[in-house]
């Protein structure tokens, strides 16, 4: 079908995968969220003891033998073993369809990259000198290597590209797939982000950023939307969707989770970490989405958040959804997962798209959990702390990223 | 020899992510042990490394079989091939 002058697609979730400090696979996942469960704890992959902050949220049951070679381990990085792994799961959840791989795509986010490769192979330059170094060392930390290697594992030669938006490259992953498929340049993609970034170094980044939480109780430091959140807690992770044309997934009989219905991306232009506090910005990203979905804002049934635990994103995305929702914000079920998983930056928002996702197949809202005094400034219902059955037909994924990107994905329960 | 080529085929088998029992003198790199350019320089670290050698890139350039690799550090070393 030539792109350009393809009829415009409905595109649908047909699998997840997501692989997080809370859980790995989809059921563990789901479960672990309905019941409240925070994923976050002590460091263990670093001895944090001198650290600023000593916790994070780490997936500690990851063993990247389950899915790669022994060859592939040692030539990727963990960000990219995070992230077959996200692949894998969600390739396997939507049944393993048989695909035409020219068109199919990989959008494969991450903030970060290889970081970790990165900065062994700086010891070894610093230590042994240059003729030391890895040659493995550029693909180890190269932030496309993710879509790369996903890609190769598939066999996957339709569009690829990895989106690099800090904590919002997941959204835009996943946006940006969709959009391949509704313009017919894809019939199928994989939409997803990664992250594995613990490290003595970006712990100390952000800390000195004061963007970290001080709270050292690992299960209650993670508390967006309550007054008394101070930070977000960094975490690692992976999450990936499979992104379908509503009708080859129909034909094929495939489990529909939603419908990708609309997207919303736009650039604060205010300054490279801190949200234009009238979250202007965020409005944009939200009424674009809706605009793209043609749905009423009052239509919307829940946001799963931004929601980082940072005391300006929260003041500043509950400004935003009252601007784009009017008095309907108020009667929106608003969560923030992050208040479980940590932040996992560039795949926050795959796997936050997910789990909208999953609310409206489900008709399952997961809390926010650490939910216990009301801030004046967030006065919304952000479900705290129990999770809660509603019909939720319309749901939306925010992502901010640091560098002001905001981008919104909407996902709507599929009517053929 | 016997040990220094037992001891080179040990490194490659970890550098490489193969079986040792693969690594056998007439293996050849690229078709036997799937090993591409950048496998190769990784493997030539870890030589230069265990043994204290440098292998300069051109001198790598004809070796194709893991016997060669013996040989080739062998003569770095001094030691008869």
């Amino acid at each position: 079908m030539p792109a350009s002058t393809a009829a415009v697609r409905r595109v649908v979730v047909t699998g997840f995968g997501p692989v997080t400090p809370v859980a790995t696979g989809i059921e563990e996942f789901w479960s672990a969220l309905l019941a409240g469960r925070s994923g976050i704890d002590h460091i263990t992959s670093f001895d944090a003891s001198e650290m600023p902050v000593k916790i994070a949220g780490e997936v500690k049951d990851f063993r990247p033998d389950d899915w790669l070679t022994p060859k592939e381990i040692r030539r990727t990085d963990r960000a990219v073993h995070l992230a077959i792994a996200a692949s894998k799961l969600a390739w396997r959840d939507a049944g393993e369809p048989s695909v035409d791989p020219a068109r199919t795509g990989v959008m494969f986010s991450t903030g970060i990259g290889g970081l970790s490769s990165l900065l062994q192979q700086h010891v070894v330059l610093l230590e042994k000198g240059p003729d030391r170094v890895s040659p493995f060392m550029v693909p180890m930390l190269m932030p496309n290597a993710a879509a790369a290697n996903v890609a190769m594992a598939f066999g996957f030669t339709g569009p690829n590209a990895c989106i690099t938006t800090a904590c919002a490259a997941g959204s835009h992953a996943v946006g940006e797939a969709f959009r391949l498929i509704k313009y017919g340049f894809a019939d199928v993609a994989i939409a997803g982000g990664t992250e594995a970034t613990v490290l003595p170094l970006t712990v100390a980044g952000f800390a000195q950023m004061q963007a970290l939480t001080k709270n050292p109780d690992p299960a209650r430091a993670s508390r967006p939307f309550d007054k008394h959140r101070d930070g977000f807690v960094l975490s690692e992770g992976a999450g990936a969707l499979v992104l379908e044309d509503s009708e080859r997934a129909a034909a094929r009989g495939a489990g529909i989770y939603a419908e990708v219905c609309g997207y919303g991306a736009s650039a604060d232009a205010h300054h490279i970490t801190a949200p234009e506090p009238e979250g202007l910005g965020a409005i944009q990203a939200l009424q674009a989405a809706l605009e793209e979905a043609a749905e009423p804002a009052d239509a919307v049934g829940y946001i799963n958040a931004h929601g980082t635990s940072t005391p300006l994103n929260d003041a500043a995305e509950t400004r935003a959804i009252k601007k784009a929702l009017g008095d309907h914000a108020y009667s929106t079920a608003v969560s923030s997962t992050k208040s479980m998983t940590g932040h996992m930056l560039g795949a926050a928002g795959a796997v936050e798209a997910g789990i909208a996702a999953l609310a409206v197949a489900r008709g399952e809202i997961p809390p926010t959990i650490n939910y216990e005094t009301r801030d004046e400034e967030c006065d919304l219902d952000y479900v705290p702390n129990v999770a809660r059955t509603a019909d939720v037909r319309l749901a939306l994924s925010n992502a901010f990223g640091f560098g002001g990107h905001n981008a919104v994905v909407a996902l709507r329960r599929f009517d053929r | 020899m016997p040990e220094l080529e037992s001891k080179v085929c040990k490194i490659l088998a970890e550098n490489l992510s193969v079986p040792e029992s693969q690594v056998t003198p007439k293996a050849r790199f690229q078709e036997d042990l799937d090993a591409d350019s950048l496998d190769l320089v990784e493997a030539v670290l870890a030589l230069e490394e265990e043994f204290g050698v440098t292998i300069p890139e051109e001198e790598m350039e004809g070796v194709q079989t893991v016997g060669q690799a013996v040989q080739l550090v062998a003569s770095k070393m001094g030691v008869g091939a």
